[in-house]
């Protein structure tokens, strides 16, 4: 497969050459954002990892590359207004505690982490602030609330290279989402690395498979016109393969969200990224 | 009412009759891989086969697999060996073998087993208990497979 692959990425660069935009180097707003890097040590079985961007059409790739192209810096917009709404019993925007969202620059590449010995993403500390801080009700996982708030907290990341912790406390979840990543499920017995570790760089029928990295998530896809959280992905996938999904927001899909990442580390975070 | 319950006997009749020659998925035997026996014991009809291998609900074959032989359907997968010619590497026990439970024959393969039932881990609702394929449809499979010679 990795010969495929070398052949995949040698038509890539033919045919980039004739081209203005050069399909290897992603810049978003001329600035350049790291697509591929040397695996981290923990991966056996991988050299290089890759954005999933470099697995996208010129197409789709044009529309990461500036502010204004996004569709999804529209849900972004939505989120600024979110942010400074007033809600909940205690007549409190999140902006009524934090300042200025640029303050959050940093905290993406970081999720998830262990917080009292539990494993907590995004989504988390966004609800834990709406219940425990503002009297407000939690959003839904993957609506459209969260995910624009989630999009424009992971913004002020952008660039910045992910680095999760995986040792410590975190060594027992990291080692449960990598079992998980291996499992094959599914009437179809199909396990994540599968399709994301050993088939990357191939087409599986329409589809050009990527290493499933989740370094731009909060996503925009083409597909269906909003913005999707990683675990709506991970249930996507997990549904294709005839296998029912882990719950939203549970301890697997918070475990395989942090293994993701570990597998992601040194990739800069893209969010809000464009894909397919 | 007498002709409806009538009726439905013969139907009934009829379905064990069938069912009584359908190898279930937990009766299939292999050897080394190799399944000798006929799944019906009705010989597979190619052309239904190549509708199955290329239908995405059914064996979806060409999510992994190009063929030429389908060359009006458009993307073939990248992830599997091409099945041009397989009929000339592979023999029809072999075949069925490998559509039956790939595993038997490729040991840690990605290729679906389509003709088990069981031992599923946390299959979709509707799923379980379910092969991929019907006996017959791994039949007309085979047949198709069978039609794929180069030389
Ligand atoms: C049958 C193949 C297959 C399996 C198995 C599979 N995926 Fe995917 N996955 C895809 C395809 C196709 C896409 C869309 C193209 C791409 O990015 O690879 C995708 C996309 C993704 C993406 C989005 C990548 C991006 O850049 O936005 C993530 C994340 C992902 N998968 C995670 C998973 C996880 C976690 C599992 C296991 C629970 C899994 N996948 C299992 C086929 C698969
Ligand atoms: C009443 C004050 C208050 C409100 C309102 C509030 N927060 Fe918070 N938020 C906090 C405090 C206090 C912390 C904990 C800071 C710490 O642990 O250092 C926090 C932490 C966070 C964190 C984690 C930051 C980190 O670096 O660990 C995020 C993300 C966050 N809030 C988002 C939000 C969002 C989004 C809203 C609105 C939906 C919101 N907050 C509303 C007070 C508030
Ligand atoms: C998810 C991927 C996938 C799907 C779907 C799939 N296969 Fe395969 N198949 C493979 C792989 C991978 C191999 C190579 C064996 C190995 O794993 O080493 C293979 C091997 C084979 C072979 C042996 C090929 C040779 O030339 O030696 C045959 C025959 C075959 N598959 C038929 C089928 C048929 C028929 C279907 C649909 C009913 C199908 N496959 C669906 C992945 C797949």
């Amino acid at each position: 497969m990795r010969t495929t692959f070398s052949i995949a990425t040698a038509l890539i660069l033919a045919a980039g050459t004739g081209l203005a935009q050069d399909s290897n180097s992603l810049s978003i707003e001329g600035e350049p954002m790291v697509t591929e890097v040397a695996a981290p040590a923990h991966m056996e079985n991988v050299d290089t990892i890759y954005s999933g961007w470099r697995f996208r059409s010129q197409e789709t790739q044009a529309l990461e590359t500036d502010d204004f192209e996004n569709p999804a810096m529209v849900f972004v917009d939505k989120g600024i207004d979110l942010f400074d709404k007033v809600e909940g019993s205690e007549g409190k925007a999140c902006s009524s505690c934090h300042e200025d969202v640029a303050d959050f620059a940093g905290l993406r590449t970081t999720l998830p982490r262990v917080e009292d010995g539990e494993l907590v993403t995004m989504e988390n500390l966004v609800n834990e602030c709406r219940t425990e801080r503002m009297g407000a009700e939690p959003w839904k996982w993957s609506g459209g609330q969260m995910t624009a708030v989630t999009a424009l907290i992971g913004l002020q990341s952008r660039g910045m290279p992910v680095n999760v912790a995986i040792d410590g406390e975190a060594a027992p979840f990291w080692e449960k989402g990598k079992e998980l990543y291996y499992t094959k499920v599914g009437q179809l017995q199909m396990a994540c690395s599968n399709c994301h570790e050993d088939n990357y760089g191939v087409m599986i029928r329409a589809d050009h498979l990527s290493q499933g990295q989740i370094n731009g998530f909060p996503t925009y896809r083409l597909k269906n016109a909003k913005l999707n959280s990683a675990h709506g992905r991970f249930k996507g996938c997990m549904k294709n393969i005839r296998a029912t999904p882990y719950k939203e927001g549970g301890e697997e899909f918070l475990a395989l969200e942090l293994y993701l990442a570990s597998r992601g580390q040194g990739l800069s975070v893209e969010t809000p990224s464009v894909r397919n | 009412m007498k002709h409806a319950s009538l009726f439905g006997l013969i139907a009934a009749l009829g379905a064990t009759t069938a069912l009584a020659e359908v190898v279930a998925p937990t009766k299939v035997m292999f050897d080394e891989g190799v399944v000798a026996a006929s799944l019906t014991g009705v010989a597979g009809d190619a052309a239904e086969g190549r509708k199955v291998f290329a239908n995405r609900k059914q064996g979806n074959c060409l999510a992994c697999h190009a063929n030429s032989d389908l060359s009006e359907e458009s993307f073939h997968g990248e992830v599997a060996p091409m099945l041009d010619g397989v009929a000339d590497r592979w023999n029809e026990a072999e075949l069925r073998g490998i559509v039956a439970n790939a595993k038997m024959t490729f040991e840690d393969t990605m290729m679906p087993a389509f003709y088990i039932d069981s031992g599923y881990v946390r299959p979709l609702e509707g799923f379980d208990g379910q092969s991929i394929l019907t006996a017959q449809q791994v039949e007309d499979v085979v047949a198709y497979l069978m039609t794929l010679k180069e030389e």
